[in-house]
């Protein structure tokens, strides 16, 4: 298992490889569809220091509000293809060094990784209340307005486990699934 | 019965759908870390899914906070009103998104704005089916965005996949789904088919094979072989748990038929991710009882 303590660098994201068993500590935010759309589109100037060298989260959590303060409630990652049009913008404007969500991503951005320095680590799905476990602290929401699975949720998280499935050097644990189920699907329908 | 008791047993059945997973999918799930090799992302992905069902079970927190769309199927005595009971199964998923163990997960398509209930055109998916006896059987599952995006529905013969009107034309669907999936929809799944129907048909009865349990058995002996074999080759395209690459690539494989019109064969394909949320309340004069 690798500690990652964040904000990080660019040296320890490309020291990465696929298969690397991490453990984040730090802030993370979460970013889905209308968030990435609206990263891209406003591009606002705000979110820059909160992301800097920081990880994005794929996911809409299920928050509590007790007498004004949140928590995480259940938090397991949302599917990432769905950011695919954008990721690769990202990691350039807000210099972002990984992405956690599930079922990985495209080769957009796969490439940007490289360029870039950054990676993607997938969580596993539906370890929701395992992952709420490792968020200690809700430190601030924005875009509330997008609805609570929408907002972008700032959190404090100890020890958030996740494998490295794309690294920034061009490797892609998906694509290798991928080519390996191809074959063993063109097997079975000889 | 009492709509104040119906209300409050309605939200204990989505409480348990949503926080406690059955126990055959539990056993699968065991079933799957044992054969998957030690110091492998699959063996990690099973002991993190095994681990994070005891802490919904013990917290009494959502399996997962996608809490999906809610499929009611309710088996109701034969002439029995019906709009109370909606309206009772309506008031509990409000109580039941208020209380968290639903996330507010009904958006306007044409706003974008959530209703912050779950409540919405469409949204719960009632089916009431008549029934001779003088129960009552409400079967809910929750269903998640990330496996119903996994989804998909074919035309036979469908010349891509040399995929004839035929049993072994469902066989070439179901391979290509999973493989087209990947690990997308949260897999290892459980893979829920139609062989006919209609467009809308196929793929709602397609979605109810996911009530069924992991180790029963077709009572059709041609789609009980189909479904085995199906699960076994699945399997063999090795995939894995969340698309790691491994074993287990699907818990099961669930195939239901229908009449069809002359001219289409529909294969539906409805996937259910491994956090397969389903609960049974069967309610027998003013006996409740909860089966999963």
């Amino acid at each position: 298992m690798i500690r990652i303590d964040l904000p990080t660098d660019e040296k320890t994201i490309r020291s990465l490889k696929i298969g690397d068993e991490v453990l984040l500590n730090g802030t993370i935010v979460t970013a889905r569809d209308a968030a990435h759309k609206y990263m891209i589109s406003e591009k606002p100037k705000d979110l820059e220091p909160l992301l800097k060298n920081g990880v994005i989260y794929h996911c809409g959590p299920i928050v509590k509000n007790e007498k004004g303060v949140w928590s995480i409630v259940s938090a397991g990652p949302t599917t990432s293809i769905r950011e695919e049009p954008y990721e690769a913008d990202i990691f350039r404007i807000y210099k972002v060094r990984a992405v956690i969500g599930k079922g990985g991503m495209g080769q957009k951005t796969l490439d940007a990784c490289k360029k870039y320095g950054a990676v993607y680590l997938h969580a596993t799905g539906g370890c929701a209340a395992e992952i709420a476990c490792a968020m200690e602290e809700v430190l601030e929401v924005r875009k509330l307005e997008f609805g609570t699975p929408e907002a972008f949720w700032v959190i404090r998280v100890k020890d958030f486990p996740c494998t490295v499935t794309m690294d920034s050097h061009g490797q892609s644990l998906h694509e290798k699934v991928l080519d390996d189920s191809l074959r063993n699907l063109k097997k079975l329908t000889v | 019965m009492n709509s104040k008791d119906l209300e409050s047993n309605l939200l204990e059945l989505i409480r348990r759908t949503s926080t406690v997973l059955p126990p055959d999918v539990v056993d699968a799930l065991k079933a799957g870390y044992r054969r998957e090799k030690a110091g492998t992302a699959a063996k990690t992905a099973f002991k993190s899914m095994l681990s994070s069902t005891e802490l919904s079970l013990r917290d009494s927190v959502p399996l997962c906070q996608d809490t999906g769309a809610l499929v009611w199927h309710i088996h109701y005595p034969d002439g029995e009103p019906l709009l109370a009971v909606e309206k009772a199964i309506e008031k509990a998923i409000a109580k039941a998104t208020g209380k968290y163990f639903l996330r507010p997960n009904a958006v306007d398509s044409i706003s974008g704005k959530n209703s912050g209930n779950n409540l919405g055109e469409g949204a719960p998916v009632l089916y009431f089916h008549p029934w001779k006896k003088k129960s009552w059987e409400f079967n809910l599952m929750l269903k998640g965005g990330g496996s119903e995006n996994c989804g998909i529905q074919y035309k036979l013969p469908d010349g891509k996949l040399n995929a004839g009107r035929d049993l072994d034309g469902v066989y070439k669907c179901v391979l290509d789904a999973v493989w087209q999936a990947q690990g997308k929809g949260c897999g290892p799944g459980v893979i829920c088919v139609c062989a006919g129907g209609n467009r809308d048909t196929g793929m709602a009865f397609a979605k109810q094979q996911a009530m069924r349990k992991l180790d029963d058995k077709n009572p059709d002996p041609e789609l009980a072989k189909l479904e085995a074999k199906l699960t076994r080759d699945c399997n063999k395209l090795g995939i894995g748990p969340m698309g790691f690459g491994g074993k287990t690539t699907v818990l099961g494989v669930k195939i239901g038929a229908l009449h069809r019109l002359p001219a289409c064969y529909f294969v539906s394909i409805a996937y259910m991710c491994w956090s397969c949320r389903r609960c049974t309340m069967v309610i027998s004069g003013d006996r409740v009882k909860y089966v999963q």
